[in-house]
């Protein structure tokens, strides 16, 4: 058993039980908090990948940015606490169907993924993930996806602001 | 180890608890979370990917799903807060009418 494969089962685990406690907690901002403890393990496992860049992009972007955003919406609109209302009358057999259906498809997703690529090894030209590789790659093959991420963003802070302004 | 598969499972098993979220929870805010932790564990099988082949390629798809999920957030926290406002609940059962 070797450290690499020792290091995975304890980052693995710790990823899937903050996910459980992320769909489990009662309180949006102690789920916003699992969220976090999700996103910094998966860096962990982006750095073993070796993917240093995106591992750094990780915790800023996602565990910085995007969830310090939603725990200002939580906060500023005072829902932490989440009663679960009944649901409707004629929705109660959802939750088991929806809790059944995700498991089929984990088993699906775990036999495609088990049966094809179990016995493909990984290549052996290790990749430079480093930012200057990345920033060549986004400013030569991928100039156009890059200018219409930009486009995106702009017409995403438009929204934002269109959509929250008062009438 | 000299195989990426467990990453991948790691990744089924993450995006699979997404969905479960995303179909049980009544609340926007955490239907929403549900949706980024969906969109992390696709990220996950990218770059495990990327490392399987030695190409960088998912690195770089990882960085526009990172980009896409930003704007997301910020028009749906925008969209939220508005619901709230009309609504006085973040609660998706309640919204069964078009009428704002």
């Amino acid at each position: 058993m070797t450290s690499e494969l020792i290091v995975f089962i304890v980052l693995a685990i710790i990823s899937v039980l903050a996910a459980v406690g992320l769909l489990s907690s009662r309180n949006a901002v102690y789920a916003a908090l699992f969220l976090i403890l999700n996103f910094a393990t998966v860096a962990v496992l982006y750095l073993m990948l070796n993917a240093p860049f995106l591992a750094i992009i990780q915790i800023s972007v996602y565990a910085g940015a995007i969830m310090v955003l939603f725990l200002f919406v939580i906060m500023l609109l005072g829902a932490e606490r989440l009663n679960q209302a009944a649901p409707q009358p004629g929705l109660r057999w959802q939750r088991p169907l929806a809790i059944g259906l995700g498991a089929l498809l984990l088993i699906q997703a775990a036999y495609v993924f088990i049966t094809r690529f179990n016995s493909t090894t990984v290549a052996p030209n290790l990749i430079q993930a480093g930012p200057m590789e990345i920033g060549l790659k986004l400013f030569g093959p991928y100039l156009l996806p890059f200018e219409v991420t930009s486009i995106l963003l702009l017409v995403a802070i438009i929204g934002a602001v269109v959509l929250t302004r008062e009438k | 180890m000299n195989t990426v598969s467990p990453y991948v499972l790691l990744s089924a098993i993450l995006f699979s608890m997404g969905v479960i979220g995303f179909l049980t929870r009544r609340n926007a805010i955490m239907i929403f979370m549900s949706v980024e932790l969906m969109l992390n564990s696709a990220n996950l099988a990218f770059v495990a990917f990327a490392h399987q082949w030695g190409q960088l390629d998912g690195q770089m798809f990882v960085f526009f799903v990172m980009a896409v999920a930003a704007a997301e957030v910020a028009v749906g926290l925008a969209l939220i807060v508005t619901v709230f406002r009309s609504k006085k609940s973040a609660n998706v059962d309640d919204l069964h009418q078009l009428k704002g």
